[in-house]
């Protein structure tokens, strides 16, 4: 796939209080922002376990989105200093899949700022765009045999 | 059949040789084993040929034990031979259950495993700059050929179809007899089944007990880094132990060493990822709200892919690193 | 009890009180000066003197400071008596010939003029040190005494100096009888517009008039007792003993089931905008201010008038200020447009002013109120269309002079405008509180972008919170006026009350749970909980979650290392399952 017309798919993981609020506010006030992400609500950032991450990845998202409220702002009070040590270990682990570590992003997106998801949205995809397609192999045994 | 006692088969393919101990392990336990089954096939020990295997009737094994990780040519040609022969296939040992040490080879691929065991790596002596060929023909016109050495390690399930799995680096004596009693006396459980409690090591591990009350991690220790403390909890002394991420059953082998566990049983059922999954549980544990510490502490972690997937990499979700960016 | 005769007439008395009180008792008028009920008597200027007869002889006695006694015969207006009052009243006015109350004494005395030399024909002080005894005992300032003794004795600061003793209480001429000390301004100005910042008018006071309760409260900024330590003269008033100065600030816990956030908003600060020179020239006032000033119990009594105190022939109305405005609050702020026009006919109604209403747009978006606009432009208010882009008083033309000039570009014509006003009124507009971000923090729910509280659902839930059980009404949600804010207060007040009925909340079903078949009891979640919800059971050797500490954020589920831990509805196979579906072709 050429990476002009590449559509990355992205997946985001969003917190129901803030950031899903946030791209809800987005909606409601009808600002446009790339089609490409899909988003899984998830009660807080605190839910995300890395094993979503990496079924993600490996189910063909070319980028990953973990957004909670801001730090100190997380309706459960700490669940977002979870999902941010879990994103700095995991990005750093992915690299080691040869997965770059702006393929997983974490933003603190709150529920009044839906210019802000709608920023990080287009800005993700734009990233992502350039970094070009994951390629993550899907699991017939037959594609791993060679490179 | 009911006169014969039933057949049995065992097979190495990826692996360290450990396996084949632990059945000899069984020391006078083998001579039940012996007493009440037919060995069919077992190359380390007996001689068996190929062509042996294929004249019998399809299905006529009663169990084929199969140890080791599958990642060329002829082993998986030997587990489809087998497991056409077989009734049921135990895959025997981490390597053919979750992918091994062996597995942690999908961090590289067959170039760069070359590249290093041919050319780089220190105690090579390879003038001509050799690197083995699948074919070959000998001046007297013969041909010879060795297996295709495969990118990819893969656990023996994605390669045929497994009946059950008897885990561990190696799988203890006790498990393994317990195996075996169960196939012999028809009591086995569903299909698929590993054959070892579903819950984590700690549940077993002397030590849990001594973690307090909030666990909580400011920075990661090697077990060589530190002189270990050999009553307390290890994740209480900062040093990774994969225990709680990991299936019982084991008899704590490794802690009662003093070492802390570095997963070889493999998850417990309900884990889809046991790398995944241990890092989201340790990575809560680092003690600090802010980036820059966290980072910190993180940094600390030195090779987190190679030690929360030790032996579990090829059965993990993503199985291998990305093959574009093997280097 | 004590039996004594006043007038002839037998009277009986508690004991312990003055002759004056009882007098006062039988509305027998003794005429007093240098006597204030809430002052210890000290009988200085002696008017009050009245006949006391016992036995055979008689004597002249002070009523304000004599106690009654038993068997005591008073004659307040006896010939003796009246003589000596005379008399006295002729000294003072010797010696205070301006004192009205003096003067009005010997008009009703029948006293013409006053035989004793006059010494100073502008003096209204009678010597009594009602102010020095005020400014002691009751203010415990001691910033006045006398001064020099004798014919020359007077009132006066230490070495006749400004005093830095003095807190500026008033308290020394409230107690005057004679209106003989007077409060200066220091500044030397004749400023009402100084009055009008609604700071302290007393110390002691109900928060405004339409407070409820209507309680009063003290100001210990501005109380004299927690300046001097004295003072606590409004206890003694108080019959129903309601005062107690050493009251503390308290804290009181209240267990409630629902709660109404209703904490308002702040007034723009308009000396952001340092262009339209509020702070900096006299006449430039907001809203606020203006509204205290037609307020009927203003320090004007209602009356719209300059800091000169004249009442101004032009007033410019400046809306949108600090609303509408990138650099300040990009929002509208709702309610200027309508009170600007409020003002403006507040204006022709109360003055002969000519108005001037400079607007952005004109958003008169509620009921009847398109239909006011109307009214004020027949009324002849001037609208101008467009931002005024500066107040200054800096004229250019005789006309300008000693105006506040109003520039602005008139939208409508095309043409920048210079307009000379007497008055400008700015139309600040409405900020969150200052301490907002606090309360939301204490709430636990969210502020939008402009800093007012967020509520659930802009549409769907516009009074719920993100928090349940809290509910948002008024300006605290947002700039809104009073009928919103009345109807948002009442739907808030219903949704509080259908939880306080129900008396039980349904929690979601989300919560988490761990499988005690599966769980090892590695506690790894157990301090993760931000709600302490897990608690290891060491007996059993498994962690157990409470559900009903349990607010379900799945922090623990993601943790637990060996999957016994699953949130409902967001078990790991559910998500696992929807980020499936995502990718299903
Ligand atoms: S973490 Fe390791 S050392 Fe600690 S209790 Fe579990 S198995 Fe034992
Ligand atoms: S302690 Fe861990 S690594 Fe050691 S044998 Fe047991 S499961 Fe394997
Ligand atoms: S889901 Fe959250 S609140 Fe509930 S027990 Fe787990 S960590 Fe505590
Ligand atoms: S983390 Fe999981 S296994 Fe460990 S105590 Fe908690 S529920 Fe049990
Ligand atoms: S609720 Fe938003 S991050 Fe926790
Ligand atoms: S009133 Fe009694 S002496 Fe002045």
């Amino acid at each position: 796939m050429s990476s002009e017309n590449f559509d990355p798919t992205l997946i985001g993981f969003l917190c129901t209080w803030c950031s899903y609020t946030g791209a809800d506010l987005a909606g409601t006030a009808r600002m446009t922002y790339s089609p490409n992400i899909r988003i899984i609500r998830v009660m807080c950032s605190g839910r995300v376990d890395p094993q979503f991450v990496i079924k993600a990845f490996k189910e063909g998202a070319d980028g990953i989105l973990i957004s909670g409220c801001h730090p100190g702002d997380c309706h459960y009070k700490e669940g977002n200093y979870k999902a941010l040590r879990r994103h700095r270990l995991l990005r750093k682990m992915l690299e080691q899949f040869g997965i770059e570590k702006e393929r997983l992003r974490l933003e603190w997106v709150s529920a009044a700022e839906g210019a802000k998801f709608q920023n990080v949205c287009d800005e993700f995809t734009e990233q992502i765009k350039e970094l070009g397609p994951l390629n993550i192999m899907k699991g017939d045994i037959n594609e791993y045999r060679e490179a | 059949m009911s006169t014969e006692k039933p057949k049995v088969a065992f097979y190495w393919c990826a692996s360290c040789g450990g396996c084949e101990e632990a059945v000899i392990d069984l020391a006078e336990d083998i001579l039940k084993v012996t007493a009440a089954v037919d060995i069919v096939f077992w190359p380390v020990a007996m001689d068996f040929k190929k062509t042996d295997v294929e004249a019998m009737e399809d299905g006529s094994i009663a169990v084929s034990f199969i140890n080791g990780a599958v990642r060329n040519s002829e082993q998986e040609e030997m587990v489809n031979l087998l497991r056409r022969k077989s009734g049921l296939v135990v895959a025997f040992g981490s390597c053919s259950h979750l992918g091994g040490i062996p597995g942690l080879a999908n961090f590289w691929n067959r170039k760069t495993i070359f590249n290093s065991s041919y050319h780089t790596s220190p105690s090579t002596d390879n003038p001509e700059g050799t690197i083995p060929q699948e074919k070959h023909i000998m001046e007297d016109g013969k041909e010879l050929t060795l297996p295709r050495f495969y990118d990819t390690v893969y656990t023996l399930d994605q390669v045929i179809d497994v009946d059950y799995y008897l885990p561990g680096c190696a799988p203890p004596k006790h498990l393994i007899m317990t195996a075996i009693t169960a196939i012999l006396e028809g009591k086995l459980p569903s299909k698929g089944a590993v054959l070892s409690p579903n819950k984590s090591l700690c549940d077993d591990c002397g030590r849990n007990d001594s973690k307090p009350e909030k666990l909580a991690i400011k920075a990661v220790k090697r077990p060589w880094e530190v002189e270990m403390d050999n009553e307390k909890c290890f994740l209480a002394q900062g040093i990774i132990c994969m225990g709680p991420a990991t299936r019982s059953g084991c008899e704590e082998r490794c802690i009662l060493g003093n070492m802390p566990c570095r997963g070889c049983f493999g998850p417990t059922d309900q884990v889809y990822d046991q790398g995944a999954k241990f890092l989201g549980a340790f990575a809560s544990l680092l003690d600090s709200d802010d980036e820059e510490e966290i980072e910190k502490i993180v940094n600390t972690i030195v090779d987190p892919a190679g030690t929360f997937y030790r032996f579990s990499l090829p059965s993990s979700i993503l199985r291998r690193k990305r093959m574009e960016t093997v280097k | 009890m004590v039996n004594l005769k006043i007038d002839g007439k037998t009277i009986q008395v508690e004991d312990g009180i003055t002759i004056l009180q009882a007098a006062e008792q039988q509305e027998i008028k003794i005429p007093t000066l240098c006597y204030h009920p809430l002052m210890e008597p000290y009988a200085a200027c002696r008017v009050c003197v009245v006949e006391s007869i016992s036995g055979k002889g008689s004597e002249l006695v002070t009523s304000c400071n004599t106690l009654v006694k038993n068997g005591m015969e008073i004659q307040t207006a006896s010939d003796k008596a009246l003589f000596a009052r005379r008399m006295n009243v002729e000294m003072l006015l010797a010696q205070a010939p301006a004192a009205v109350p003096v003067q009005e004494l010997a008009k009703e005395l029948g006293i013409e003029k006053t035989r004793f030399k006059i010494k100073d024909p502008d003096e209204k002080c009678i010597l009594c040190g009602m102010c020095v005894r005020a400014c002691e005992d009751i203010v415990g300032a001691s910033a006045i005494s006398f001064l020099q003794r004798g014919q020359h004795r007077e009132v006066c600061t230490p070495f006749g100096e400004q005093s830095e003793a003095c807190i500026g209480c008033t308290a020394c001429a409230f107690f005057c009888p004679t209106g003989a000390i007077t409060v200066e301004d220091l500044h030397g100005r004749k400023v009402i517009h100084s009055e009008l910042d609604l700071g302290p008018s007393t110390a002691i006071r109900v928060p405004i008039r339409q407070a409820v309760p209507m309680v009063p409260f003290i100001d210990e900024e501005a109380c004299i007792h927690f300046k001097t330590g004295e003072c606590k003269i409004c206890s003694d008033v108080c019959q129903k003993e309601a005062i107690d100065h050493e009251a503390q600030d308290e804290e009181i816990e209240l267990e409630v089931g629902s709660i109404i956030l209703a904490s308002g908003f702040k007034s723009f600060d308009p000396s952001l905008i340092p262009a339209y020179g509020y702070g900096r020239l006299d006449n430039v006032i907001t809203a606020l201010e203006f509204e205290r000033l037609v307020n009927a119990s203003s320090p004007t009594g209602g009356k719209i008038l300059l800091s000169n105190g004249e009442e101004p022939k032009s007033v410019g109305i400046i809306h949108c200020v600090g609303s509408r405005d990138e650099n300040y609050n990009e929002y509208c702020s709702r309610v200027c447009c309508m009170y600007s026009l409020k003002f403006a006919h507040l204006l022709k109604e109360k003055t002969s002013a000519d108005i001037y209403d400079f607007y952005i747009d004109m958003r008169c978006f509620g009921k009847g109120y398109e239909e006011f606009y109307h009214r004020l432009l027949h009324e002849g208010t001037k609208f101008i269309r467009g931002r005024v882009s500066e107040v200054s008083d800096m004229a250019l033309s005789k006309e300008e002079e000693g105006k506040l000039i109003i520039r602005v570009e008139d939208t409508l014509i095309g043409v920048v405008r210079r307009i000379p006003v007497d008055m400008v009124i700015l139309a600040t507009g409405l900020e969150p509180g200052t301490d907002s971000n606090q309360i939301a923090k204490v709430f636990n729910i969210s502020c939008s972008q402009d800093g007012f509280f967020l509520e659930r659902h802009p549409k769907l839930a516009p009074v719920s919170t993100f928090s349940d059980g809290i509910f948002l009404a008024g300006t605290c949600q947002s700039p809104k006026d009073i009928p919103d804010t009345v109807a948002q207060a009442g739907a808030a007040a219903c949704e509080a009350l259908a939880l306080a009925d129900k008396g039980k909340f349904d929690l979601e079903p989300i919560t988490a749970e761990i499988d005690e078949e599966l769980c090892a009891g590695c506690q790894i979640c157990v301090g993760l909980c931000p709600f302490t919800a897990i608690t290891y059971d060491k007996e059993k050797g498994i962690s157990e979650i409470n559900d009903a500490l349990c607010k379900g954020c799945g922090t623990c589920v993601s943790a637990c290392p060996s999957g016994a831990a699953q949130q409902k509805h967001f078990r790991d196979k559910q998500i696992f399952a929807e980020i499936e579906g995502i990718f299903i072709e």
